[in-house]
Parts: C-alpha cells; sequence; structure tokens
C-alpha cells in the first residue's frame, strides 16, 4: 500500500478529523463555562440545601 | 489482499468531508433559526447571562440542524430526483442514509438535554416538540400528502423565537407567539413562490405541492391572500410589547412591498412569466427573504433601545 502522504482523501480525512476534535473541545470548554456560570450564580443552590428550605 | 484490494476498501474518493456532514444541518436554515431565536431570547424582559444565553442559542441552533438531517434521511428518495436538492451529501453519494440518520438522531438528545440543563425544562421540551413537528408531522407525514404541507409544516420553522423567548424567561406570553405566527404567515408565499418557478421539481419528485394540485392560477391567488394576512398581522405586532416606532416604519415598507410583490404575481399569468423567466416570483422570492430578517432586525432595534428608555411605546 503506497499512498502520498498529500493524496486529497488524507486531507479530507485529516479535515474531518480535525472537525470533530474541535468540535468536542469546544463542546467541553462550553459545558465548563456553563457550570462555571451556574455554581456561581447568586441564587444557586446545592440539592440538599434545596430540600432543606423546602421543609 | 491485493495492494489493489486494500486500496478499494480504504479509498473513497467521494468520501465526506467535515463539511458534508455540517451540510446534513442546512445550515442555511440554521441561520434563519439562530437569528429568530436570538431576537427571541433579547425581546424577552429579561436578562439573561451571556453565556447561558449563547449556549441557549447554540442548541437551538443543533436542535434546528438536527431535525435538518433527520430530513434529509428521510427525503433522501426525492432529493435525488429534485435539481434544487440532488447535490445534497445523500443524493450525492458522500453521506450514507444512515450516517444522517445517528448523527439527526444523536444532535437531536445532545441538543434537548443541553438546552433543558442550560435554561429550563419548559425549553428543552419545545425544542423537542419542534423537532418531532419538523421530522414526523412535516416530513414523514404531511410533506408528501397534502399540499397544505407548507401552511402547517411552516409552524416547525416558526418556533425558534417562542424556544428563545422561553429560556429566557421560563414562561410563556403573548409576544414570542406574535414572532411566531409571523413566520408561520409568511412561510407559505415564500414557498409557493418558490415553487412557482421551480414547479418541475416538486412535480418530478410527486411533492403534492399547490402548484401541482390546484394549479398556478390557484397559488397566485394564495400568495396574494396570505400576504394581505401577513400585512396585517405584521404591522399589528408593531403595536405589541416588541413593537414600537421603528418596527412600526420599517413593517410599513416591507409590507407596502411584499404586497405590490403579491399583486404583481397575482396579475400574471404563465404566458407573462414564461416571457421573463418568472422575474415577479423570483423578486417577491428574495424580497421575502430580507422581509423575514429586517422584521426580526427591526424587533431586536427595539429590544436593544429599550435600556436607554426608547423603543417601544
Amino acid at each position: 500500500m503506497s499512498f502520498k502522504p498529500q493524496h486529497e482523501i488524507h486531507q479530507r480525512r485529516f479535515g474531518r478529523n480535525l472537525g470533530v476534535g474541535l468540535s468536542l473541545g469546544a463542546f467541553v470548554v462550553l459545558v465548563l463555562a456553563l457550570t462555571l456560570v451556574k455554581v456561581t450564580s447568586s441564587d444557586f443552590k446545592f440539592p440538599q440545601n434545596q430540600a432543606a428550605d423546602q421543609n | 489482499m491485493s495492494d489493489a484490494s486494500i486500496n478499494a476498501s480504504i479509498l473513497r474518493e467521494d468520501e465526506a468531508s467535515f463539511g458534508d456532514y455540517f451540510a446534513l444541518l442546512k445550515p442555511r436554515v440554521m441561520s434563519l433559526v439562530v437569528f429568530t431565536a436570538f431576537v427571541g431570547l433579547l425581546a424577552a424582559p429579561v436578562s439573561v447571562h451571556p453565556v447561558i444565553g449563547f449556549c441557549a442559542i447554540l442548541f437551538i441552533a443543533i436542535g434546528g440542524g438536527a431535525s435538518g438531517a433527520l430530513n434529509m434521511w428521510w427525503d433522501a428518495d426525492i432529493d435525488k430526483v429534485m435539481k434544487r436538492t440532488k447535490g445534497r451529501p445523500i443524493p450525492a453519494g458522500k453521506v450514507e442514509e444512515g450516517e444522517a440518520l445517528s448523527l439527526g438522531l444523536a444532535l437531536s438528545g445532545m441538543s434537548v438535554i443541553m438546552l433543558a440543563l442550560a435554561t429550563n425544562l419548559l425549553a428543552g421540551a419545545f425544542l423537542a416538540f419542534t423537532i418531532f413537528f419538523y421530522v414526523v408531522v412535516y416530513t414523514m407525514w404531511l410533506k408528501r400528502a397534502t399540499p397544505q404541507n407548507i401552511v402547517i409544516g411552516g409552524a416547525a420553522g416558526a418556533f425558534p423565537p417562542v424556544i428563545g423567548w422561553i429560556a429566557a424567561t421560563g414562561s410563556m406570553s403573548v409576544e414570542p407567539w406574535l414572532m411566531f405566527a409571523l413566520t408561520f404567515m409568511w412561510t407559505p408565499p415564500h414557498f409557493w413562490a418558490l415553487a412557482l418557478f421551480m414547479r418541475s421539481d416538486y412535480d418530478d419528485a410527486g411533492v403534492p405541492m399547490l402548484t401541482v394540485t390546484h394549479g398556478r392560477r390557484a397559488t397566485r391567488v394564495h400568495i396574494l391572500v396570505y400576504t394581505i394576512l401577513l400585512a396585517l398581522l405584521a404591522v399589528g405586532t408593531a403595536f405589541s410589547g416588541v413593537g414600537g416606532p421603528v418596527y412600526l416604519a420599517v413593517s410599513l415598507v416591507l409590507n407596502a412591498l411584499f404586497l405590490r410583490g403579491a399583486w404583481k404575481i397575482w396579475r400574471r399569468d404563465e404566458d407573462d412569466s414564461e416571457k421573463d423567466n418568472f422575474k415577479a416570483e423570483r423578486s417577491f422570492f428574495k424580497l421575502s427573504l430580507l422581509y423575514l430578517f429586517l422584521h426580526f432586525g427591526a424587533i431586536l432595534v427595539e429590544a436593544m433601545l429599550k435600556p436607554f428608555g426608547l423603543g417601544g411605546w
């Protein structure tokens, strides 16, 4: 099997892998940012505190 | 295994690129979803943290894209036939039908769960309903069954501003439903104008568009009637909580132009249209894109002016 490293299909596959990788990376960063915003918000309560407040 | 057979199994000249998978999400439709959801979110009378707002718009967009992928999976057979759609990734042979189904289902689940977590359960539920409505009610059921497909199916494209509003407020009121009605009433004349100059496409695919089932004269009448109703609704929205003087001015101008376009289409017959290659129908279609964009743009301007004591009445 002798592919040239610069074959167009390799570039396409690399682009696809890069796209998936960057999308997943961006998703992780987004979930982290969302979590930080949620837990630092003034009305945030841990679940057990929420239950205690309701009783 | 010979080199040749290895090559054949590994190399596919038409192998999909990342862009082909992205194209499954119908990026142009997604841009409309993003914009109208963004306007719905910002027009809501509460402030939203920028990160939460960004997440809400992103997950609404992904949900819209997922329903686009599921639509392409189901409609792969007719997409092959229509000129307008045969370059899509599945009919072009770049993406397999099963891949579109998997991508659509995975993104649907992810977007609904993430929107519910980022904002509230009601917003997530509405996004799930929108995906269901577009894929099952419109794509699987209505599209090939009735010439009213576009009228009822248009509701799916009209939900994003409602979801944006609910994501911000956690509740519903009249204003998001006015934005819903604006897109809902705009969809039929927009698509019927397209169907007038792309008739053979729908004929060939056996999709019962109004042009196919009731004829082109009836379609022209329908465009005019819907445009009159749309104009009343669009101008009336100016006096609601999301309207104001800027919106009213924009709406009056756009509706005058839109009504004139619909009037021209109504007055023309097939000979007139054939002679100038459907010039009036094409320009009405282009205007319809601007029409919706500028109406929502005006709602956005009104919302942006409110913190400065301007905007609204």
